[in-house]
């Protein structure tokens, strides 16, 4: 390869055989802009090699190199006493308590379940496993945060039993149990599905090890399954708008999983950290080989150096851009200390896997790769790893947003009488419907430690050998923070934290997914900054720190964007299992509590969606330190052992909420009497979405407590009515509306509405 | 008393079985599948999961396992064998049991409680049930449709050797409570001389309230009254 003078200077490489000449479609093709690509040669100090050119396209990729997230992710607070590892390596660490640590992340596979469902939502699943195990911690739990267009589009349901089988069938045969997540259903997914996946990994403390390549001279081996050419560039495909045609083209950058491999390697690779024979491990994900061996040289300071020719391949022929970049499915890389392969080689084989030695560790600070023996690519790993261009963008809020925003709503809240017609069709809407379609097809008691499954606030695992518990959900409503995206982060958060404390869960700590449009767009860069310093403000009131996560940008099909979505997966410990806490009403005679405010709010909710076909309004207003204060006496109650059920008002309001406690899981539903003196517009009252509410029952001799530990937190709190009996109705009385209707009827639209849609729909695209 | 959960690549259940097993008092070992002999136990169990990743067929290629001959003979001495879910399979796949189970009717992998009802109590896995008592227990499979020949069928129903029934939760075996389409609701079954049992349901998961039901802690509380009983 000649220099852009045309000369060879002393470090040149001379080119491989075979390889395209450099030219700026092949720059622009790579995804690199021309000052990247300037930034590329000034860091070689020459023109790069095609091999080099595809490494650097992959690590300088948004998926790898957050270029234009990073600046923003520095706002987030990332500290805590708790916490044992913060952003930066495979996944984040914190303390449990009794000597436990928790590795737990959250990762998108948004743009491979775009193109083929079942295997991006698989490997989204396997990838995101193999973070959790790589840092030690045995998988203990999974959880889905899902995002479909409407399912009356026969596209969509195509795309959602896929990715729901993907993510079951991958999580069942490894044998995780799935314990809990979020699906929403709305047109502005409709092109671009999220598919988010969650794990949770249980160690002790001093079980943990990081992805470093240390101890120069130790030797790199791959481990696992071969290496092919599925999946070449996924980083950067994943880091572009899909269009039209993208279903076709980009199949063959959609890998292929394997949780049979998977399996064997989980085992593997615990068997490996625990025998002391290696110093790191990391999972060749996004990017492969290049991503694993340069960034565990980067974080250790060192370098390393690879043969190419030593790499087991699926097939011959591969070059070594090929091998570099293939992101073949449950393949790790292993740093083992010098002399000690063979033990490597004998744990792997136990488990009916290969490890090939690949290269080593050397002191040089390079990203060396050979090819039999012959130079290819030679990179400064420290540039290649951490001097990725970041951005700060303009960022401007669009218009149109805003006048949907400020659209006057007020006819839509003008509904008395009898609400009960809208009530059932709201709680058979499949963002309010049980998504027990979905959750049956996952296994979720596997591993005996699953204390609350799928279908509740939040799932719970239970940390065997001790009394205590980790909860965990994932929450974000896109559509508020579409309208307001500062705001829409901190309900995401709020109600991410109201989900764990309904368990009796203290939040702790949190991982997100950031899955926005495109970045270099200004309105778009506007959610993406407002829904971060929202996200952070949340994040200092709750003390819950940001200990890793993911960013998915470029979710627009055609021009169109997702709405903005940070997902929130946070956990939490309970102290007790004792005290967990469950949504469904208990006993016939409880007292019905209500801990918040009702709010003459309905922008943004999904009673406007359903009845108006309208996503408009300012979302609910939230108050982070009103939220923390409901935090706080909803786990007073439950420590005190006050309560006997407690759940989160969110999608549908609090007629909702009060449906989902009286139906339960659906074994034995109660009834309810409730009324609402509120001087509301009804509408608002029972449907809107008002932040800070949770709905709690209680023995009536235990009301009068659970008001005082209300009234000391100073939140708002009262009596509104009682749990009845399996054969009374579901009845709630306002001044100028009501509610009432039978259990069966409920149950009906409840449990059946996703089913129904998916076995029988009744229009089709 | 000891018991053995013998491990393939892609079992997943191994560790729920074994806990359960210790549970009740078991002094419990996990048994590679390429390792030998099983003389030394007292009681053999095969436990869920997706052996070589259910490829070919559930269970197809774990019966081929080295240690499935030493299953085989234990069982021929009369040597209790329970296998769950991928256990049942491969005890079907390796002929301990009769029949076979295919996808569930639903075309969908299942995982939820279902009721079973105990249809025999004089087995050493069941004796601490009461004849048609009702459990609450997981399920979690996409291959637990049982079938099996109209002979196959009569014989299990005439020689009282259906263990297990999905049934409703007043006990009725029907259309509604049978998860997976298995015929005559079949959820367990054993064999002609009662000491080898298949079961779809993971009464090992169901061992402990906090899990959601402990009825399935009798089966294994059963087993560690009978057993040394068995073996003397």
């Amino acid at each position: 390869m000649s220099t852009a003078e045309g000369t060879v200077t002393e470090d040149s490489l001379p080119p491989r055989a075979g390889d395209p000449l450099i030219t700026p479609e092949v720059v622009a093709d790579h995804g690199l802009s021309p000052d990247e690509y300037e930034r590329v040669r000034s860091v070689m100090g020459r023109e790069p090699t095609f091999t080099e050119l595809g490494v650097f396209s992959a690590m300088w990729s948004e998926h790898c190199g957050y270029k234009n997230s990073k600046r923003l992710l520095r706002l987030l607070p990332t500290e805590a006493p708790w916490v044992i590892q913060g952003p930066g390596e495979n996944a984040g660490v914190i303390d449990v308590g009794d000597g436990y640590a928790l590795a737990f992340k959250i990762e998108s596979h948004n743009h491979p379940s775009a193109v083929e469902p079942y295997q991006g939502a698989a490997t989204g699943v396997g990838g995101i496993l193999r973070d959790i195990f790589t840092m030690g911690a045995r998988p203990v739990a999974v959880l889905d945060s899902l995002r479909f267009g409407d399912l009356d589009s026969g596209r969509v349901r195509y795309l959602f039993s896929g990715v729901v089988s993907g993510v079951g069938d991958y999580g069942n045969c490894v044998g995780i149990p799935n314990i809990g997540g979020e699906v929403a259903f709305d047109r502005g997914y409709e092109g671009n599905p999220i598919v988010n996946a969650m794990c949770l990994g249980l160690m002790k403390r001093e079980e943990l090890i990081t992805a470093s390549a240390s101890g120069v001279g130790n030797t790199l081996m791959a481990v696992g399954a071969r290496t092919g050419r599925d999946g070449i560039h996924g980083a950067t495909f994943a880091s572009e708008e899909l269009s039209e045609d993208s279903d076709e083209s980009s199949r063959p950058q959609v890998q292929v999983g394997d949780p049979f491999t998977e399996k064997l390697l989980l085992e593997a690779s615990l068997e490996l950290i625990a025998s002391g024979v290696i110093t790191g491990i990391q999972d060749m994900g996004a990017a492969g080989i290049t991503s694993s061996a340069s960034e565990m040289a980067g974080r250790a300071g060192t370098g390393v150096e690879l043969e190419m020719a030593s790499v087991p391949v699926r097939e011959e022929g591969m070059t070594p851009y090929e091998i570099l970049l293939s992101e073949s499915q449950e393949r790790m890389l292993v740093v083992a200390e010098k002399g000690r392969e063979g033990e490597v080689r004998r744990i792997l084989e136990k488990w009916e896997l290969e490890a090939a030695e690949i290269g080593r560790v050397t002191d040089d600070g390079r990203f060396r790769i050979l090819e039999n023996g012959v130079t290819v690519a030679d990179i400064p790993a420290l540039p290649l790893t951490e001097g990725c261009p970041t951005y700060e963008r303009e960022g401007v809020e669009s218009e149109d947003i805003k006048a949907w925003r400020a659209m006057d709503l007020s006819e839509h809240l003008i509904p008395e009488g009898d609400l009960t017609k809208s009530f059932l069709l709201l709680l058979g809407s499949p963002n309010v419907a049980s998504k027990r379609w979905i959750y049956q097809q996952y296994d979720t008691t596997v591993r005996t430690s699953t204390a609350v499954r799928p279908g509740g606030d939040a799932g719970v695992i239970r940390i065997r050998g001790t009394k205590r518990a980790i909860a965990a959900t994932t929450d974000c409503n896109g559509r508020f923070v579409y309208l307001e995206p500062r705001t829409g982060a901190m309900i995401a958060a709020a109600e991410a934290a109201r989900n764990l404390v309904c368990v009796g869960a203290l939040p702790t700590a949190i991982t997100n997914n950031l899955n926005f449009g495109n970045p270099e767009k200004p309105y778009i860069y506007y959610q993406l900054r407002e829904a971060v310093l929202g996200l952070a403000s949340a994040c200092e009131a709750f003390e819950t720190p940001v200990t890793g996560g993911n960013v998915s940008l470029y979710n627009e099909t055609d021009g169109r964007a997702i709405y903005p979505t940070p997902v929130i997966g946070m956990v939490g410990v309970i102290e007790d299992v004792a005290t967990i806490t469950r949504q469904a009403f208990q006993h016939e005679g409880d007292d019905i509590v209500l801990l918040g405010a009702n709010t003459d709010e309905i922008g943004g909710s999904e009673y406007l969606y359903v009845t108006a076909d309208l996503v408009a309004g300012p979302p609910p207003a939230v108050d982070l330190g009103a939220e923390r204060a409901l935090q706080q006496s909803v786990l007073k109650m439950i420590r005190e052992r006050l309560l006997s059920s407690a759940h989160d008002c969110s999608e549908g309001g609090l007629a909702c909420a009060l449906a989902e406690a009286a139906l339960g899981d659906g074994e034995r539903p109660l009834g309810v009497s409730v009324s609402l003196d509120d001087d509301l517009r009804p509408v608002a009252c029972l449907f809107g979405e008002a932040q800070g509410r949770i709905v709690v029952s209680c023995p009536p001799d235990k009301t009068a407590d659970v008001l005082r530990i209300a009234s000391l937190h100073e939140v708002p709190a009262r009596k509104i009515g009682s749990v009845a009996g399996p054969d009374d109705g579901f009845d709630i009385r306002l001044r100028a509306a009501s509610i009432s209707a039978p259990l069966d009827a409920m149950a009906k639209a409840y449990f059946d509405s996703i089913a129904d849609l998916m076995d029988s729909p009744s229009t089709g695209a | 008393m000891k018991a053995a959960v013998v491990t393939f690549p892609g079992s997943n259940g191994d560790y729920d079985l074994y806990k359960a097993a210790q549970q009740v008092g078991f002094e419990t070992d996990f048994v590679w599948h390429r390792e030998r002999g099983l003389d030394d136990y007292d009681l053999v169990l095969l436990p869920g999961g997706f052996s070589y990743g259910d490829y070919l067929r559930a269970g197809a290629i774990a019966r081929m396992s080295p240690i499935m001959e030493d299953v085989v003979a234990f069982a021929s001495k009369g040597g209790p064998v329970l296998g769950i879910c991928n256990g049942f399979q491969t005890l079907c796949e390796s002929g301990l049991l009769p029949g076979a189970l295919v996808r569930n009717d639903v075309l969908r992998f299942q995982g939820m409680d279902v009721r079973i009802r105990v249809e025999r109590t004089d087995l050493a896995f069941t004796s601490g049930y009461e004849e048609g008592q009702v459990l609450r227990i997981p399920i979690a499979h996409g291959e637990g449709n049982f079938e099996a020949d109209k002979d196959t069928l009569e014989r299990l129903e005439g020689e009282g050797r259906v263990v297990f029934r999905y049934v409703d939760r007043h006990g009725n075996p029907t259309d509604e409570a049978n998860p997976n389409g298995s015929w005559h609701n079949i959820a367990g079954i054993t064999n002609e001389a009662g000491n080898v049992l298949g079961m779809m349901p993971h009464p090992e998961r169901a061992t402990e309230s906090i899990l959601g039901s402990d009825d399935g802690l009798s089966l294994f509380s059963s087993l560690a009254a009978s057993v040394p009983a068995l073996s003397t």
